[in-house]
């Protein structure tokens, strides 16, 4: 089984339809890469899986469950699943270590002492432990976002959504959070993440799937997709990221 | 994008279920909202209603007989609140201005005016208003100085609201402009912009935005006690009207009359600021956009 399942997806703002009758299943350890250009609905897709949007059609389901249901506990569903923005968005009055266990303290009812004892294991494994009584606005852009991996990390997820996790992030500080990831990979973590580091795709990724328009235009192994891609439109996509030097 | 498809697609069963049980739910939370609602509004009325003393109070406080006969009076002294309100709101919002400018100025050559507006609004906030109107309307006539100490009562009473409000409205905006952050100012700075322009046209803008709310907190506060004027005897505003009304007929609904024309003042004025707030898009800045 699947361990999540996305079928016949659909989301609009409006009148502006951002993903349209999308499907798309994720195996447990795998790592399925989202590309497509901005605005392609790779965003509102992690946001969807990870109920911030409601969906207006479709279902997602996690290990067989419904979680579009409007039933389901979003927030039980949501402590089951990480996700990390492009942004960081770590909590700017909170220090390194603090960030991480406020979710293990106040959602999950763990002591300070236990939280904080996972949070410097988490820290050692982004290797960041020196930072953890450090401010964010201390930290650079690349530790802020190995913060926020570990902040999702601690809350044990079966599934990890990365949004664009490098893009706010300098050329040369990059590789650390992308090597980070490529290390849970290898740890089987299972991942569903849009990257515009077609080279990272290549390495990590099980499936690519090429977003267009809010509909999945296409979705197979990465030397398929990135290298002889069957669809005009992926080609067009590729041929301009490389252009922009990035593949 | 596929905008064009949106007419194309109907619900699907399962989302149809969905609407319908969110329908459901919507009508269940609004069924129990108006029940909490009224249980909990009716058992305080009740409450007050049932109370032995309740006769006694409803006539000394909501006489109808008396609301009716104070109410052109107090309506009329109302007026004065009004005027005093507007013109004190103005001269507080430009002092109180001048004086967050003044104390967010940097360099030494400042450290005077930095001194006075630290000293000043440490001091009017500080000090009862009720002190500050004595001071005002008592002290400025004993000093018999020629033009300055023979105005009404009502112009001294209008000095000390402002000389109290400035020293408020004047954190407040201070308080905004050190919340924007420094890149801001540097932005504008390296488009040339001079100190006196970038304060201008990039820092007081987004200042002013983040502190309507307590602002208007303040505006509030200050039409309120505009009706403190009232202490200084010969103007007849709402509240000093209520006070004649009362001391003739030992009746206190005239004050009622007085609280509740207040009322109909602030709640429609809070309720403008917030909707032109929201329709501006001015709160709720911050956080990072996404797609």
């Amino acid at each position: 089984m699947s361990l999540l399942s996305i079928r016949n997806l659909r989301k609009a703002f409006g009148q502006h339809v951002v993903l349209e009758d999308f499907s798309l299943d994720v195996e447990p350890g795998e790592c399925v890469v989202l590309i497509g250009a901005s605005g392609s609905g790779k965003s509102t897709l992690l946001r969807c899986v990870n109920l911030l949007e409601t969906v207006d059609d479709g279902v997602v389901e996690l290990n067989g469950q419904d979680i579009t249901d409007p039933r389901v506990d979003a927030d039980q569903v949501r402590a089951r699943m990480g996700i990390v923005f492009q942004a960081f968005n770590l909590f700017p009055h909170l220090s390194v270590l603090d960030n991480i266990t406020l979710a293990p303290r106040k959602v999950h009812r763990q002591s300070r002492a236990e939280a904080e004892r996972t949070a410097r294991q988490m820290l050692e494994r982004v290797g960041l432990s020196d930072k953890a009584t450090a401010k964010p606005d201390e930290l650079s852009g690349g530790q802020q976002q190995r913060v926020a991996i570990a902040r999702a990390l601690v809350n044990s997820p079966q599934l990890m959504l990365l949004d664009e996790v490098t893009s706010a992030l300098d050329p040369e500080l990059v590789g650390e959070v992308l090597d980070l990831l490529a290390e849970l990979k290898a740890d089987g973590m299972t991942m569903l993440l849009s990257t515009h580091e077609m080279s990272f795709a290549r390495q990590v990724a099980d499936k690519v799937c090429f977003l267009h328009g809010g509909r999945l235009l296409e979705l197979g192994p990465p030397e398929q997709v990135l290298r002889e891609p069957a669809e005009e439109r992926t080609r067009q996509f590729l041929a301009r990221i490389v252009d922009a030097g990035r593949l | 994008m596929t905008s064009g498809s949106t007419s194309l697609w109907q619900p699907s069963p399962r989302q149809q279920e969905r609407i319908a049980y969110r329908r459901r739910r919507a009508i269940r939370s609004g069924a129990i909202a108006a029940l909490s609602t009224i249980v909990v509004f009716g058992g305080v009325v009740a409450a007050v209603l049932s109370s032995p003393g309740w006769p006694r109070t409803q006539q000394t406080f909501f006489s109808w007989y008396h609301f009716r006969h104070s109410f052109s009076s107090v309506l009329s002294g109302l007026w004065l609140n009004v005027r005093v309100m507007l013109i004190c709101a103005v001269l507080v919002l430009v002092i109180g201005l001048v004086l967050a400018v003044m104390r967010t100025l940097r360099g030494p050559i400042f450290l005077p005016l930095r001194i006075f507006s630290a000293a000043y609004t440490d001091l009017f906030r500080g000090l009862p208003l009720l002190l500050v109107l004595y001071l005002c309307g008592f002290g400025i006539p004993a000093l018999r100085l020629a033009g300055l100490s023979y105005q009404p009562a009502v112009f001294y009473g209008g000095v000390a609201l402002t000389l109290t409000y400035s020293a408020y409205v004047a954190e407040v905006l201070r308080a905004g402009i050190e919340s924007v952050h420094p890149s801001q100012r540097m932005a504008a700075r390296s488009l040339g912009l001079s100190a006196g322009q970038t304060l201008r046209f990039v820092v007081l803008p987004q200042a002013i935005r983040r502190v309507i709310p307590p602002l208007l907190n303040d505006f509030v506060s200050l039409q309120k006690d505009s009706g403190l004027i009232a202490v200084l005897g010969t103007p007849i505003d709402a509240i000093r009207s209520a006070q004649i009304y009362t001391a003739t007929t030992f009746n206190y609904t005239s004050y009622v009359v007085a609280g509740a024309l207040f009322l109909c003042l602030t709640i429609p004025l809070t309720r403008f600021t917030d909707w032109i707030a929201k329709r501006q898009g001015w709160y709720g800045t911050g956080g990072a956009a996404t797609v």
